[in-house]
């Protein structure tokens, strides 16, 4: 037995999954880059598209920013799913930052998945200032996702 | 404890629609810290920025959170706000409950319960802001254009008009780059020499411009208002301050090469001078086919030479000065066909020549004194192919991009062919014309008046036939081959970033695309800055362009530049990173992930634990940091954290989210 299948995550039972309320909604973190993911979010306003009201964007000038901490506090608290959204690479205000987030945070994924988080609660994604549609499709692909898994119960702190 | 100050936006019913504001300030008046709740139609509006002022004075209220539009949108009308208020205009934070709530969500439940979420996230965040405190930067008021080009010539020239000094830098013997190569402009057909040559004089004569041609940048530190640049000035062999230009040397010279500037039609001679009329107007030393350099003897133009400026032991001068902003205009070189195109001979053929070679034929100071001739027999060409987009719009073979000036330049050389050449023939294989400039389409409407024949299609293939080459292509729109015997054929090829922008690019922070050009900081918003502070794009080292938009892209470039340098001092961002020095441990890390080298690392002498301790730590350089947060994400001991938005602001962003 490989290393990884010795710490699957342990499935949802049925009884925990009927415990879910029926009017549950997922809490979506997205942590976006200032120059285009929020640019990108803004523009979706600007055209009234509409999409879940699930995420909630936190500002951060570059995804370069976002340590991996971050992420894990936030299943911790109650997220019940993370979204890391910066320029296209290459495109990056700030010239590599995202570089940088590409690396790391694809690693944190698989290390997360690794921990037991299933890959479609924390997803990286690359959206630019004009891609208001990119951004809508992303927050209603990440909604449908992580509404389907349920509430995140792994490393959430007791009573929340 | 902190009192914090809410006040809710109904931005008309832009928000207030979706947005159910009373439960909104009920709820945000049981958040802690929050002394004050107040809702209005406006925030922005003169009433609704009053209120906010007047709750300062009557609540005692020392941080704010604004729920309305976009940060994007007003912050910083909101940061000015507070500038004459005892609050630190950093004390404010923005909850966007309209771009990212009401407008995106149809249902009020929904909506509201997000609008809460939002503004409990920004009244957690602001608890925790620390007031900021922008510092003045000081201006070197010293401009340095890179590239003698136009573009260059006419930022050099409309800096140095304002009264501040100018560095113009040219890789080549003379400032005038392409344009000066070209024989005539369109639309208008005046003489390219004579609109760019008087402006070379000026850039030569001007009092505030300093030409430093066959010279490169090698480095660069600091940053906008305070950059130090070293330049390169190579040996030229010749003391600038004696020679008298006479051209002496140069008559004399017994070495002869081919001539770079007449595109190899020409020889020149080993002391030269580009061409009649290089600014400076003084000759170099090409040490490579000089035969006192190659053969140690010779040495004739040393003994001619009435002031003695000849220096042989002349060698490459490092030069540092400061400046406070860059303009850089580096150009463009056209793409190398002959490694691309083997259909169209791989460059064996003579007479199969670039747009640019053509030039210098129909040039009336050319080699050929602008006689139409063949290159490889001398003889004048009756029928002509023309070939455009060589390398443009062909992402196979060159570039996926469109070069922009040569439908033009096309639709010119077809036009000047048929003028000089009374029965000539003229065929111009094209994919689609592209004539968007004032008078372009006119212009081109005039060529096809002039007889030029235009050819929907590409050529699939040139071979010689005796003294011709015979060009087959489809006509696109009769759907049928085409064959025309040529006597000379003309490639329109693609520009493509000069070789040196890569460098250039790199030592400035400044981002490339995938083809090499330089970007500007916004395509549309932007067009001549970059993500640099202090420095700017102009002409076609940003893209391919045409002699007016490189001119007029210069001089925007050279406004921004006049602009800043008449500013008093710069004021900086304080949302930059900062270090514990406590904490740091030196590993380094920090110094690799930021782009701008602002953090370099420095060894210390601290007493730690009541003994001194020698150790390294990062230390930030405020001006050079643009507060991007990269460092403090690689940051293993948790040194480093981004004012404005620092780990613990963050965190508390997420536990008020998850309550």
């Amino acid at each position: 037995m490989s290393l990884e299948q010795a710490v699957e995550a342990p499935q949802k039972t049925a009884a925990e999954a009927a415990e879910v309320a029926e009017d549950w909604r997922p809490k979506i973190l997205a942590f976006t880059c200032n120059w285009c993911t929020y640019a990108g979010a803004d523009l979706a306003g600007l055209n009234r598209m509409n999409y879940p009201a699930d995420v909630r964007l936190l500002r951060l000038p570059c995804s370069g920013r976002v340590n991996p901490q971050f992420v894990l506090h936030a299943f911790q608290k109650g997220c019940d799913g993370v979204l890391v959204c910066g320029c296209h690479p290459g495109d990056c205000h700030y010239s590599t930052g995202n570089y940088f987030t590409r690396r790391r945070m694809l690693l944190y994924r698989r290390y997360l998945e690794y921990l037991g988080i299933e890959p479609e609660r924390f997803q990286i994604r690359w959206i630019s200032g004009s891609e208001a549609g990119k951004f809508r499709d992303t927050v209603v692909d990440a909604c449908e996702a992580v509404a389907k898994l349920g509430p995140n119960t792994k490393y959430r702190e007791e009573g929340r | 404890m902190s009192r914090i100050g809410v006040f809710l936006c109904h931005c008309g019913t832009n928000i207030a629609a979706t947005v159910d504001m009373t439960r909104l300030a009920e709820a945000t008046k049981e958040l802690p810290g929050v002394v004050y709740v107040e809702e209005n139609k406006y925030m922005c509006s003169e009433p609704g920025q009053q209120a906010v002022k007047q709750s300062i004075i009557d609540r005692g209220i020392d941080r704010i959170v604004i729920a309305s539009c976009s940060p994007r949108m007003h912050e910083l009308t909101f940061r000015k706000m507070l500038t004459d208020t005892s609050v630190n205009p950093y004390m404010l934070e923005i909850a966007n409950i309209r771009e990212q709530c009401s407008w995106v969500h149809k249902d009020k439940e929904a909506g509201t319960k997000k609008a809460i979420d939002l503004v409990r996230m920004a009244v957690a965040k602001v608890d925790r802001n620390a007031p900021l405190f922008t510092s003045e930067i000081p201006i070197t008021k010293r401009a340095l254009v890179i590239g003698g080009g136009i573009a260059g010539i006419q930022a050099a020239l409309d800096i140095a008009d304002a009264g501040f000094p100018v560095t113009l830098v040219e890789k080549e013997p003379s400032i005038g780059g392409k344009m000066v190569m070209l024989d005539k402009t369109f639309p208008t057909m005046d003489c390219s020499a004579c609109i760019c040559a008087p402006k070379m004089n000026d850039v030569g004569a001007h009092p505030n411009i300093e030409i430093m041609s066959l010279s490169e940048v090698e480095e660069v530190t600091g940053y906008v208002g305070n950059f130090t640049v070293t330049i390169r000035q190579k040996a030229k062999y010749i003391d600038y301050d004696l020679c008298t230009g006479c051209g002496l040397c140069e008559q004399k010279c017994p070495s002869k090469v081919t001539s770079e500037y007449e595109r190899g039609l020409a020889k020149r001679k080993a002391v030269y001078k580009p061409f009649a009329q290089a600014v400076p107007s003084k000759p170099i030393i090409d040490a490579k086919n000089c035969r006192k350099f190659t053969e140690d003897r010779c040495g004739v133009c040393e003994k001619l030479c009435t002031v003695n400026a000849i220096r042989f032991d002349d060698e490459d001068k490092l030069v540092t000065l400061e400046y406070g902003a860059v303009i850089i205009a580096t150009g463009y070189e056209l793409i190398d066909w002959t490694s691309l195109y083997g259909e169209y001979g791989a460059g064996a053929y003579p007479d199969v020549i670039d747009g640019l070679t053509f030039e210098r034929i129909i040039n009336a100071s050319g080699p050929t004194e602008g006689h139409i001739v063949r290159p490889s027999d001398g003889k004048e060409p009756k029928t002509v192919v023309m070939i455009k987009c060589v390398g443009s719009r062909d992402p196979h073979k060159g570039k996926a991009y469109c070069s922009r000036a040569c439908c033009m330049y096309g639709a010119k050389h077809a036009h000047q062919f048929l003028d000089k050449i009374a029965d000539g023939e003229c065929y111009v294989f094209y994919m689609d014309v592209r004539a968007m400039g004032k008078g372009y389409d006119e212009f081109y409407m005039n060529t096809l008046q002039d007889g030029a024949t235009y050819i929907r299609g590409r050529v699939a293939k040139i071979y010689p036939e005796g003294d011709k080459y015979i060009c087959i292509g489809e006509d696109t729109i009769s759907s049928k081959i085409v064959t025309v015997s040529a006597d000379l054929v003309v490639l329109d090829t693609a520009m493509e970033p000069q070789e040196s922008a890569d460098a250039i690019g790199r030592l400035f922070g400044v981002s490339r695309d995938l083809d090499g050009w330089l970007t500007e900081a916004h395509p549309k918003l932007r067009p001549v800055e970059t993500n640099t502070a202090g420095v700017y794009l102009a002409g076609t080292a940003q893209g391919p362009k045409d002699i007016p938009d490189c001119v007029a892209q210069a001089s925007a470039a050279a406004a921004k530049v006049i602009g800043m340098f008449c500013l008093k001092a710069l004021e900086s961002n304080p949302m930059i990173s900062v270090v514990d020095e406590i904490n740091c441990r030196g590993c380094g890390d920090c110094v690799d992930v930021c782009p701008y080298k602002a953090i370099a690392m420095e060894t210390v002498e601290r007493r730690e634990n009541s003994v001194w301790v020698t150790r390294d730590i990062a230390v930030i350089n405020s001006g050079l940091c643009q507060g991007c947060g990269a460092c403090t994400a690689s940051c293993k001991s948790s040194a480093l954290d981004l004012l404005g938005f620092t780990n613990e602001q963050i965190l508390q962003e997420v536990d008020a989210l998850c309550l």
